[in-house]
């Protein structure tokens, strides 16, 4: 099977490249990159107007399977990625049971093979059930196929616990991801400590807390000399000490999710539970520090924390409704915002969605050189559409973005050389 | 005066502006001669259906939304949380679903969750006015306090309002200090700095440390209910200690205005926030509070539920 994406303008970060080219498919994988490509034996698409990337690559998101299968499975969070252009996702270990074991990692990657449209890199638990106590079995989850380590949703709280994990995943070149967070400053609360607490009368979450809780996980990394990833960076603190690490050499990587640059706490406002996340939206002058450590490169990675919740959660008190929003079916427009206010270019964008997480997470992909694998995405960045929950391939519909219109949106996804998604005809 | 009074809901103060609140007062003025009439009732909410949710314990809320409901001849629900089927796991949602099918022209609810009226009231066809949500709003307890300054000080422009107790978990305070200001008074707050709000500049009221600062040629001084334990931290050690250092008595009030207000929500915790040598004090109005509570809400009843004053 030999595909020809013929036409299109070919952004790939990883090579330095941004110009128009043809690229031809050959089974799994990318054979040719041209500037002109003569006519072949081969199913030919038209990309003209279109932007071909490298697959992106969401490192952060929730499934749901196994446990919670009303509000996500493999089979609808995947689709929802191909849909939003990505290629291959990680799923988060807070399942129901966690993903502390390798039975669970077992399942997921069955389950994957069975339904998933895209790639699945399981991420397990750095301790058992994430109470924060004893480590896992971080051999036997290796051998089983987890990508990486994280307690998401929860900190490790302990230092010395976390330690531990640092050293130990040295064995098995294991990276762990951080969800930074000082659960006795965090406690009891919902929103962002500041304009919104005071405004919703509820308890607030201070930025301060993400910054212990970055400052002490690199301090660790430092200790140990083993590699760290910050998930979901929300504040300016955390941006300024992940960028002083950085200057230190510390083996130190960050995401930050689309809603933390693209919104503030003002969207919690009316009590709009779509826009109750941990970490709770942020200020103006956080919002802004994010942005400038995208352009900078002190955050690597954008991931979208993907947390699908049905209605039975979030259409209740804001105080009861569950954390998190959908973000893989709106990364992309989001992101080509900042493209077009100038914050960032295009190459950065994909580096940001593809290459940079491809290198974090030592998985394929990233890049879109002859002899890798056939992970694409194409996209029109001036098509426009509004978020709408029929326009949605999750299963759920928790988007503080509903009713809003976006410019830019995935055409074609390909996966192991295989249109898994495609919005047109293909002839 | 006539203001065309917009809202559907009373929810908070933030969404009126200073003239709808003097609107509701102008009302509750002429309606609380009805209170002293030998047979005080009128017809005006005949026929209507007023339920009221109470996830709360609440004595004069509760009571004083009744007894405004009665002046004014509706007909009321009294709802409460325990002995229904709430403690069989039913929603929010749905009870109040359930009770608008009953016929409910309005829902007058006290919730433990701030935010739980504007939830309620994105869905059900019927008017809410928040009784007290959490720790975000009570907007009737703030405008019976306007009401009860405004008959005593007659304008509110330049006035000082002093705060004293837990601003950080009080509705009371969070309502009154946007409706003071809204009117043009200026409003000082002060407690154990572990009680004071994180965010002053937020709020919109000048925060001090020391108590001093606050009463200080003050016009109004409304001591707060203080409970010494939240989210299971103790935030002043002893009653003991909150009594001798933020508690009023007759020597701290001397450092306001002669003839300033003392004003409480209540329910009040005697010997603690307050000096038992205050309960006959001449600046006390807390009672009148009270009475002004009843004309408020049949205010802001007949306003939402029409029928014309």
């Amino acid at each position: 099977m030999r595909i020809v994406l013929r036409g299109g303008r070919v952004v790939d970060p990883a090579q330095g490249i941004d110009q128009k080219m043809d690229l031809l498919i050959e089974g799994e994988k990318i054979k040719a990159l041209e500037p002109e490509l003569p006519s072949l034996e081969a199913q030919e698409i038209d990309c003209a107007g279109l932007i071909i990337a490298p697959g992106f690559i969401d490192m952060h998101v929730h499934l749901r399977e196994p446990g919670e299968e009303w509000k996500e499975t493999i089979e609808t969070g995947t689709l929802a990625a191909v849909a939003g252009g990505f290629t291959a996702v990680a799923c988060m270990p807070n399942t129901k049971p966690p993903n502390d074991n390798a039975e669970v990692t077992t399942f997921i990657l069955e389950r994957a093979r069975e339904t998933a449209h895209a790639r699945v890199y399981p991420v397990a638990c750095i301790t058992k059930g994430q109470r924060g106590q004893e480590l896992t079995e971080f051999a036997e989850l290796k051998r089983a196929g987890a990508v990486a380590l994280s307690d998401d949703g929860r900190p490790v709280p302990e230092a010395g616990v976390m330690r531990l994990a640092l050293e130990y995943a040295k064995n098995f070149d294991f990276l762990l991801i951080s969800h930074a967070e000082e659960l006795s400053l965090s406690e009891g609360g919902h929103v962002n400590e500041g304009l919104a607490s005071a405004r919703l009368g509820l308890k607030g979450i201070p930025p301060q807390g993400e910054a212990i809780a970055i400052f002490r996980d690199i301090m660790l990394s430092e200790l140990t000399g083993a590699p760290i990833h910050i998930a979901h960076v929300s504040t300016k603190l955390g941006v300024d000490i992940i960028r002083q690490a950085k200057e230190k050499g510390l083996p130190v990587s960050a995401e930050t999710a689309p809603h933390y640059f693209s919104l503030t706490e003002e969207a919690t406002f009316d009590y709009e539970t779509n826009a109750k996340v941990n970490p709770p939206l942020r200020s103006e002058t956080d919002r802004r520090a994010i942005e400038e450590a995208l352009k900078e490169g002190v955050i690597d990675v954008i991931a979208t924390d993907h947390a699908p919740h049905s209605e039975l959660e979030k259409r209740c008190e804001f105080e009861r409704a569950a954390c998190g929003l959908i973000g893989l079916e709106t990364a992309l427009p989001l992101g080509l915002r900042l493209v077009e206010r100038g914050i960032i270019d295009l190459k950065r964008l994909i580096a940001l969605l593809s290459t940079n997480p491809a290198q974090i997470l030592k998985v394929p992909g990233g890049s879109l050189k002859p002899g890798a694998v056939a992970d694409i995405t194409v996209f029109d960045p001036q098509s426009r559409w509004v978020v709408l929950p029929e326009n949605l391939h999750s299963k759920s519909k928790n988007s503080p973005f509903l009713g809003q219109e976006m410019k830019g949106q995935v055409v074609f996804t390909l996966v192991s050389g295989k249109v898994a998604f495609s919005r047109r005809k293909i002839r | 005066m006539e203001t065309n009074f917009s809202h559907r809901h009373l929810l908070d103060l933030h969404s009126l502006s200073s003239e709808e609140i003097l609107y509701i007062l102008n009302t509750a003025e002429n309606l609380k001669e009805i209170l002293s009439r030998p047979i005080p009732k009128v017809p005006t909410l005949r026929g209507k259906l007023i339920t009221h949710l109470f996830f709360e314990a609440s004595t004069r809320t509760r009571l004083s939304f009744e007894k405004a409901a009665k002046v004014l001849s509706a007909d009321i629900f009294n709802f409460t949380a325990r002995m229904s089927s709430v403690e069989k796991g039913e929603t929010l949602l749905d009870t109040v679903l359930n009770l608008e099918a009953m016929g409910t022209d309005l829902f007058v609810i006290r919730h433990p969750m701030a935010g739980a009226p504007h939830f309620i009231a994105r869905y059900t066809k019927a008017r809410v006015i928040n009784a007290g949500d959490g720790f975000h709003a009570h907007p009737t307890q703030a405008l019976l306090d306007l009401l009860t300054v405004k008959q005593k000080k007659g304008t509110f422009a330049g006035l000082k309002v002093a705060i004293i107790g837990d601003i950080r978990h009080s509705r009371v305070a969070h309502s009154n200090i946007i409706g003071f200001r809204k009117l043009g008074a200026e409003v000082y707050v002060s407690g154990p700095a572990t009680m004071l709000p994180p965010e002053p500049e937020a709020l919109g009221a000048k925060v001090c440390y020391r108590l001093e600062e606050a009463l200080e040629g003050a016009d109004v001084v409304m001591a707060l209910r203080v409970q010494k334990e939240r989210h299971g931290r103790k935030l002043f050690p002893s009653l003991r200690e909150y009594a001798q250092a933020f508690g009023l008595n007759t020597k701290r009030l001397e450092l306001a205005r002669k003839d300033c207000l003392l004003m409480h929500p209540g329910p009040i915790n005697w010997g603690v926030e307050l000096s038992p040598e205050l309960q006959d004090d001449p600046r006390n109005v807390i009672l009148e509070q009270v009475t002004n509570g009843v004309a408020v809400r049949m205010a802001l009843l007949v306003i939402l539920l029409g029928g014309g004053a």
